[in-house]
């Protein structure tokens, strides 16, 4: 039954790719096909997960792969809440949804069985939290990253800057600060549950936790530096990126670290 | 009824013809009354790209007459430069304007309310009152599914546009402009229309400053105080006269540091530059000169083309379907004989049966009629629809005669 909801799930994660890029190049059809692929593959991809869940061995949040699985849901979840003005950051998170599910699937994130010997109350409070803040910082970094190139457009001057229009340097900006602001609360309380739990355990601190809490001081800072020194626009985009490129360490490091 | 239209355009004549012949809104009121005097219909489109006739009367070379005739009135030079056209191809040419895609700027929103004001001023009764309304039906079904108007086609509207790809809503952004000329104000204005609201008006002359600042609410300003407001602007709009530049890259410098990373737009249109190119380098500044701007205008041009080819597709199709129920007119009146012959035959067979329907109850008799009635209805349905589908393909006079001569219709009159 997983496979079965796990391919069209991939296909329209890929078809919306696709369409995101041919939207880009021209409105029309290929943007409407886009939102469909990305409605569709989330429904498929819900069910997916709910199978995963009701099997005996339960939903394996407790593995990297299926953490993964469930990351690439909460963002494609994210991103279908805030497209409708922003429907072109599609063409920047459809084919990193589609990509980051084949290396789930590639994990083994996608079947079920995979039962995992924490309780399903750690797994919400500290997997859910920090896999919901990731997906936040996913989109603030997409948001960021677009924000830089459209900075560019303007700064060179390209003639087509308002035939291939994007989103407003001061909205990508502002919505990307709301994302951030709205996902540092959850890592910090999934990151705090993690450790209470680490410590209870007796368990030393790993590679994954010192990342992840290095994650949090650059996000931190983020929101700092722009309530107190005004760091917006660009260098705020930076800084945004830049813990993003934490949060791929963190998730790159779940296998071999944290899982073991 | 058959429809004409005669009129000429910036494609025919040049603006020293096309003025004399040009007519405001009450003059072609008063004209198209004159055109549909007895019993026929006009509408007088006139802006200042075209002017244009179009007269629906049952004698077309007789009204086409009328108009090259009252054309020529206003200018006699005028009569080669004019052209004609008839039924589908008047409706086409109507759809394909009230687009905008007869216009000078591919694709300018403006003509669809000129349209409607020409419709609203006309004589119209139903073929010209159907054209006109599925004109400006087509005109915004093609501004609805096409990205053809969405680009700014003017220097300002392409100034305003790019402080929208800065800053997004414009409601409630500061606008400092600086010089008090035409220029200057056609961008105001454009700004203002998205809702930005003009702040600081500053002039080398603080008079000129105040005459423009009173006409937006804004503060005038002499420009050595042009420093001190840059920290609050959203937008600088500069066209002095000025020899050199008014705004220099170390004083936008200095105004950043209070600014606390708000991005900053400023547009140069004067010649020679007001504003010191080296702005562009700061961070979070973004300085657009004449230059830019008209290159950004060109693209959007050739944008605007491509998006009219679509365009094309939509008014042809809205064409076609006026062109279907103009033909559907031919067989209307047929049909309505039919129906009312129909319905005579079936009351007069009612009357003849008066003796045994009078033995039954309201309830009985409403019951009959009823009954009567849809067989009359269901009847005549299929003919009906088969006379309007043949009327589309253009054999409805065919089928219309055909049923006047099946069923005797008008034969009472002879």
């Amino acid at each position: 039954m997983a496979e079965l909801l796990f391919w069209p799930t991939l296909l329209l994660y890929g078809e919306a790719a696709f369409g995101y890029f041919g939207y880009a190049r021209r409105a029309g059809a290929a943007g409407r096909a886009a939102i469909w692929g990305v409605r569709l593959g989330w429904l498929a991809q819900t069910a997916l997960l709910a199978v995963q869940a009701t099997r005996e061995g339960g939903f394996p949040w407790g593995t990297w792969a299926g953490s993964l699985n469930l990351f690439v849901w909460l963002v494609v979840t994210v991103y279908l809440g805030v497209r409708r003005p922003y429907r072109l950051l599609g063409l920047a998170v459809m084919p990193l949804a589609a990509a980051l599910l084949v290396v789930s699937r590639a994990g083994g994130g996608t079947g079920t069985g995979a039962r995992s010997h924490y309780s399903n109350l750690f797994l919400v409070l500290h997997v859910g939290l920090v896999l919901a803040a990731f997906a936040g910082f996913t989109l603030a970094a997409a948001l960021s990253a677009f924000y830089i190139w459209q900075e560019r457009r303007l700064k060179r001057r390209e003639v087509t800057i308002l035939r291939r229009q994007a989103p407003s340097l001061a909205t990508l900006d502002r919505l990307a600060s709301r994302a951030v602001l709205f996902s540092l609360p959850a890592l910090t309380l999934g990151l705090a549950v993690g450790l209470v739990r680490l410590f209870a355990d007796g368990r030393r601190v790993d590679a994954v936790v010192v990342a992840t809490a290095l994650t949090w001081v650059v996000w931190s800072a983020y929101l700092v530096l722009r309530a107190a020194r005004g760091w917006s626009g660009r260098r705020a985009a930076y800084v945004a990126l830049a813990g993003f490129a934490l949060v791929i360490v963190v998730r790159l490091a779940l296998p071999a670290a944290h899982f073991a | 009824m058959r429809l004409v239209l005669v009129g000429t355009s910036h494609h025919h004549a040049p603006v020293e013809l096309r003025e004399r012949v040009a007519l405001d809104r009450e003059r072609g009121s008063t004209l198209a009354e004159r055109l549909a005097d007895g019993g026929g219909e006009a509408v007088v489109l006139s802006t200042c790209n075209r002017t244009e006739l179009y007269v629906a009367a049952v004698d077309i070379d007789a009204a086409e007459r009328a108009a090259v005739a009252a054309l020529a009135e206003l200018e006699a030079e005028v009569e080669p430069a004019l052209y004609r056209l008839r039924d589908h191809a008047a409706a086409l040419h109507l759809f394909r304007v009230a687009a905008g895609l007869d216009s000078l700027v591919p694709g300018e929103g403006e003509i669809l309310g000129q349209v409607r004001t020409a419709h609203d001023a006309g004589t119209t009764r139903t073929l010209l009152d159907r054209v006109f309304r599925q004109a400006l039906h087509a005109g915004r079904k093609v501004r609805a599914q096409t990205a053809i108007g969405e680009t700014p086609a003017s220097v300002s509207s392409a100034a305003a546009a790019l402080a929208e790809q800065v800053f997004g809503d414009l409601d409630g952004r500061s606008i400092l402009l600086v010089g008090a000329g035409k220029i200057s104000e056609q961008a105001a204005r454009n700004l203002l229309s998205r809702r930005a609201r003009i702040a600081f008006v500053a002039n080398r002359t603080l008079d000129h400053a105040a005459d423009l600042a009173e006409r937006f609410g804004a503060e005038p300003l002499p420009l050595d105080r042009l420093e001190e407001h840059l920290a609050t602007a959203d937008v600088v709009v500069s066209s002095t006269s000025a020899p050199g530049y008014v705004l220099d890259a170390p004083a936008v410098e200095r105004a950043l540091r209070t600014r606390r990373g708000r991005q900053l737009l400023l547009i140069d249109l004067a010649v020679p530059r007001d504003l010191d190119p080296a702005i562009h380098e700061l961070d979070g500044c973004y300085l657009y000169d004449i230059d830019d701007l008209e290159a950004i205008v060109s693209e959007t041009l050739v944008g605007r083309r491509g998006e009219a080819e679509r365009a094309e597709a939509i008014v042809a199709a809205e064409a076609e379907k006026f062109r279907e129920w103009q033909a559907s007119l031919d067989v209307v009146p047929a049909i309505a004989s039919l129906r009312a012959r129909a319905e005579e035959i079936r009351e007069a067979e009612l009357r003849k049966a008066e003796g045994l329907l009078g033995r039954l109850d309201e309830s009985q008799r409403n019951a009959v009629e009823a009954i009567t009635s849809q067989i009359v209805n269901k009847l005549l349905h299929l003919p009906t629809v088969r006379m309007k589908q043949a009327a589309a393909a253009a054999d409805g006079v065919i089928y219309a005669d055909a049923v006047r001569h099946l069923f005797g219709l008008g034969e009472d009159e002879r």
